[in-house]
């Protein structure tokens, strides 16, 4: 590979752990002192974003497909763990999303810390958020992934139990149980694995070619693959999260501040997704042929389940986060198809997920600010008081059911068209059917989402909100917006820019699957 | 007559002793005169010299034991009753620096609580010599020597809070099972001594293999196991540890809770895998049961605790059943159950000490252990409440902190290396315990960091000097060991089985 050396050697690892060295030089700030506490959280992240962009520009788009900036270090030797970090098509653009979320969020943070404000501790938590999401989705040793999968963990607990809404203590417990619970079945998967393949490696790729000889020679059978798939299936679906593990998600995202609905919404969300297609699908592609069925089964299910779930809330940002149930199940059916177009429209899927339904929870938030309420049915006639405001709500509405033109579209449609023509082996008429399941839901996504625009927007201001100050979207709104308002844009008049780059390594990926079916 | 009789046997031998390998024990025999000497000829104004004489002690204690890691060769004496290698190396280096640890966290707690300081300190050392002696023993009679030198000593630090009707409970209670137990272990003992006709393990394990199983000998095995389970406080043998541990001065809490437990398992680690190899289909079955019942009981008694030092006894309740699990696959695993073990131990001592020293701090300002007291602790005192954070979860196995990784080698030693049902069935249990075990590790950040204060008394907590070393050196262990492979390599130095 022809990458620069320098950004080889230590482009990876400096974008990953600068927010940390961020986060440990606050430490050492004192609390009163909140402009450098804020000035050194943007910087570290900027920083680690400054490495992301530099490697982005160096990375060869012709050769996406394959592992790049590759880093490989002994690590934890005696249980076989290696430091193994890399960058593919399938990695960069999460990289890019999140590279791009954490730096909004500080800037929106500058003049909206939620109570009880402590910008320290808060911004060093988002820091420490940022180093364990970017390291999950280049770490390429499962030992070392797992670590930053769990990373996130403790931060996204504090800041929902210490600076979230009225149940904040009982969604904190909640979030934080339920996920662990799923790692702790999809580590004994990954030791399981490690086992069985007799590798005495945690390499992401290695055991992949493991898997795949000992299968073909009959040493593994395939129920045992099916079982730890079972784990992974559990791990990451909690995450994602699927019916029916999705229940922890409306009381996070609900309780959560504003920066940290969007941060869960726009990146945690997808270290599911991705985990799903790096390393259950991956590693285990047979078992993930068996598993494709119940996998899109229930993408639909959690397709129609959100959607009615959306029509019956009462409150703006619990109905935003009951969408994300149902945009996750999209992502989650374009993965069962098996196919490289399926598998695109998952990478696209998530990656629009995070800019539409982030900038929703963006949106939410400032709301709250305003009326201090969420409350669908006191809210009304916002166009009129805040038109500004009101247009970036239609604006994101409409990207969000799927408008042609913006970049949910990409996320949807193809995801459907995939589960038309399943990957061979697969049933076609289940998905088939799954298709039609998933187009009814696109019409209820529309139903939601107008409803919602309409009720908050249209119509006249309630008399309780007359006499009281609204002001439009403010300066530090602006720039932590524009970004996300233009990339959703342009992503959906050019999506190419992003599939270009995810597609060499999912068409590999897709290969495998025809092969397997054939 | 008398010299008649002597004449007829073999004459006296001086058994060769290697003052090398006997060194470490001899200087902490040298501290606690040391201690005893100190405290009998100051007044009563400068007694504050008698903590750091000890520590001195015990820092010292620690020299030879590197040497004669950096010499390397295994040292074996009294016809291999008494062995010195890498495995009590390192199991004695834990026991000297747990027990500094305790002697950092006993200064202010003992100063200032108007005990008797020189005597405290000499049971102190006292008892961590009787460890660092089990470290070392390889013969029946030695383990039981050295498991009253150090459970003895103990026994009266528990009730030292004399004043206190629950200190006085803590003692008794401790001593009557204590004793209950050891009696139990003797007959247990006795029986094995009977059927092999020789006190030393290696012996024990070559006669005890053999294919024929008399009930005798099944009994024999379990009495000692059951010996033990109530030393590492397993279930259900715990009942006398929450109840010791809350009237117990702390220090002497955290001391019970991390060294006499490790020194329990390092005797069941010994008689299990030298003595009971060959009888792993008693040993696995009995252990298997054990473990499951000591995590499970252990988690959900602790999720009812309302006071933070039972909650942190029944949490080192259930962490003994992780530990112990590993020895119920020792039959197809052995080697990978002695490491992982140790590891685990390194670690969990590491964050339980550190756990009770923040317990420690706090008390200096709530004079209070319900956690109800510690609401709010994250405004006025952020330091302990990150550092009492990073223990716990720790001590739940969230990555990167040190307790993952001890849960990491727990597993791999549980699945390994074939898959058997009962290693991966009791891997689920573990994992399923671990999620049960957030619950309240949970519940204690969630007090700190998101409860009001209950009195809305804001004054800082003040730390003293030595209570913050304490809190420095085991959070930097606890990171370390989360993201380095220096406790496994300590595991794996430790391995003492031909491999």
């Amino acid at each position: 590979m022809d990458n620069n050396q320098f950004l080889t050697d230590w482009g990876l690892s400096l974008m990953v752990f600068l927010p940390l060295a961020g986060a440990l030089l606050m430490m050492l700030i004192p609390k009163a002192d909140e402009g450098t506490h804020k000035v050194v959280a943007l910087l570290a992240s900027l920083g680690s974003a400054a490495f992301g962009i530099a490697m982005m520009a160096d990375f060869n788009y012709d050769k996406a497909g394959a592992m790049q900036f590759v880093v490989d270090k002994s690590w934890i030797e005696v249980i076989s763990s290696r430091y193994q970090m890399g960058m593919d098509g399938l990695a960069l653009p999460l990289v890019a999303l999140t590279l791009l979320i954490t730096p909004l969020v500080i800037i929106y943070s500058w003049h909206h810390f939620p109570e009880p404000r402590n910008p320290k501790a808060f911004l060093i938590l988002i820091l420490v958020l940022h180093t364990g999401m970017l390291g999950t989705f280049v770490a390429q040793d499962l030992i070392l992934f797992f670590v930053f999968f769990e990373v996130v963990l403790l931060p996204m607990y504090f800041m929902i139990g210490v600076w979230g809404g009225e149940q904040r203590q009982y969604a904190s417990i909640k979030f934080f149980v339920y996920t662990f619970f799923g790692s702790a079945l999809m580590l004994v998967s990954f030791v399981a694995l490690f086992f069985i393949t007799g590798a005495h490696t945690f390499s992401m790729s290695e055991l992949a070619g493991e898997v795949a000889q000992r299968s073909a020679a009959g040493d593994i059978a395939l129920s045992t693959q099916v079982l730890i798939f079972g784990g992974m299936f559990i791990g990451f679906g909690i995450k994602v999260p699927m019916f029916p593990f999705h229940t922890w998600l409306p009381d996070a995202h609900t309780q959560a501040p504003t920066q940290g609905s969007v941060i869960l919404a726009a990146v945690l969300l997808k270290l599911g997704t991705y985990g799903f297609i790096r390393v259950a699908l991956g590693i285990l592609p047979e078992a993930a042929v068996e598993w494709a069925p119940w996998i899109g089964l229930l993408a639909v299910i959690g397709i129609i389940y959100g959607a009615l779930g959306c029509l019956a809330q009462t409150d703006m940002k619990r109905l935003i986060a009951f969408s994300s149930v149902a945009h996750m199940g999209f992502v989650m059916l374009g993965i069962s198809t098996l196919t490289d177009f399926g598998l695109n429209a998952a990478v696209f899927g998530s990656v629009a997920h995070g800019l539409i339904t982030g900038m929703l929870f963006f949106v939410a938030g400032s709301v709250k600010e305003r009326y201090h309420t969420l409350e669908i049915k006191r809210l009304g006639g916002m166009l009129l008081k805040m038109p500004k405001l009101g247009w970036i709500l239609g604006f994101v509405s409409m990207a969000s059911l799927g408008l042609p033109g913006l970049a949910g579209f990409w996320g949807e449609v193809p995801a459907i068209l995939a589960a038309y023509n399943p990957a061979p082996g697969l049933p076609e008429e289940t998905f088939r059917t799954f298709m039609v399941i998933a187009a009814v839901g696109t019409v209820l996504a529309a139903g939601y989402l107008l409803w919602l625009y309409q009720r908050t927007t249209f119509g006249t201001t309630k008399a309780e909100f007359e006499d009281v100050d609204l002001p439009d979207v403010t300066t530090t709104e602006w720039i932590a917006w524009l970004p996300l308002l233009a990339l959703i844009l342009v992503l959906g008049v050019y999506p190419h820019l992003l599939f270009q780059v995810t597609d060499p390594a999912m068409t590999a990926m897709g290969d495998v699957f025809t092969a397997l079916g054939k | 007559m008398l010299a008649a009789l002597l004449q007829q046997g073999t004459p006296f031998l001086r058994p060769e002793v290697d003052f090398h390998a006997f060194a470490p024990e001899i200087v902490l025999v040298g501290a606690l005169v040391a201690v005893l000497l100190v405290d009998l000829f100051t007044p009563e104004s400068s007694r504050g010299i008698v903590p750091q004489v000890a520590g001195i002690g015990l820092l010292a204690s620690i020299v030879p034991v590197l040497t004669l890691a950096l010499d390397g060769t295994d040292r074996s004496m009294f016809g291999g009753a008494y062995a010195v290698d890498n495995f009590s190396l390192v199991l004695k280096a834990l026991f000297l620096v747990a027990g500094y640890i305790v002697v950092l966290l006993s200064t202010n707690y003992i100063a200032e609580g108007d005990y008797h300081e020189g005597e405290y300190y000499f049971l102190l050392l006292s008892s961590v010599l009787g460890m660092t002696l089990m470290a070392s023993s390889r013969d029946l009679i030695s383990i039981f020597v050295a498991l009253e030198l150090l459970s003895i000593p103990a026994y009266m630090l528990a009730g030292w809070r004399k004043r206190d009707p629950k200190g006085n409970e803590a003692g008794v209670k401790y001593y009557l099972m204590g004793v209950f137990a050891s009696a139990i272990m003797l007959y247990g003992m006795s029986l094995l001594y009977g059927l092999s006709g020789s006190t030393l393990l290696t012996d024990i394990g070559a006669a005890v293999s053999g294919p024929e199983t008399s009930p005798a000998l099944t009994l024999g095995v379990l009495f000692v196991l059951i010996g033990f389970a109530f030393k590492v406080s397993a279930v259900p043998f715990h009942t006398w540890a929450p109840d010791t541990y809350e009237g117990a001065p702390t220090p002497i809490a955290a001391f019970l809770a991390v060294s006499s437990k490790a020194a329990g398992f390092v005797a069941l680690l010994q008689l299990a895998l030298v003595a009971f190899p060959g009888r792993d289909d008693v040993v696995g079955p009995f252990i298997w049961v054990l473990a499951v019942l000591t995590m499970t009981v252990g988690n959900l008694i602790a999720l009812r605790q309302t006071n933070i030092v039972r909650l942190l006894a029944y949490s080192g309740i259930a962490q003994a059943g992780y530990m112990l699990a590993p020895l119920a696959v020792m039959g197809t695993n052995a080697d990978g159950a002695l490491r992982a073990i140790v590891t685990y131990l390194l670690i969990y001592a590491a964050t339980n000490l550190g756990a009770f020293a923040v317990v420690l701090a706090v008390a200096r300002k709530t004079r209070s252990a319900e956690i109800s007291t510690w609401g709010g602790l994250f405004e006025y005192a952020p330091g302990l409440t990150v550092l009492m954070s990073v223990f716990v979860f720790s001590l739940a196995g969230i990555p990167p902190l040190g307790g993952w990784l001890a849960k990491f080698v727990i597993f791999r030693s549980l699945v390994q290396p074939d898959l058997t049902v009962g290693g991966v069935s009791l891997a689920i249990i573990v994992g399923i315990n671990s999620v049960v075990a957030l619950y309240y590790y949970a519940n204690i950040a969630r007090e700190m960091w998101m409860k009001p204060v209950p009195d809305g008394d804001r004054t800082a907590v003040r730390v003293p000097f030595s209570i913050g070393a304490a809190l420095a050196m085991t959070v930097v262990v606890t990171l370390v060991f989360g993201v380095s492979n220096l406790a496994t390599r300590f595991g794996d130095l430790a391995s003492f089985l031909p491999t």
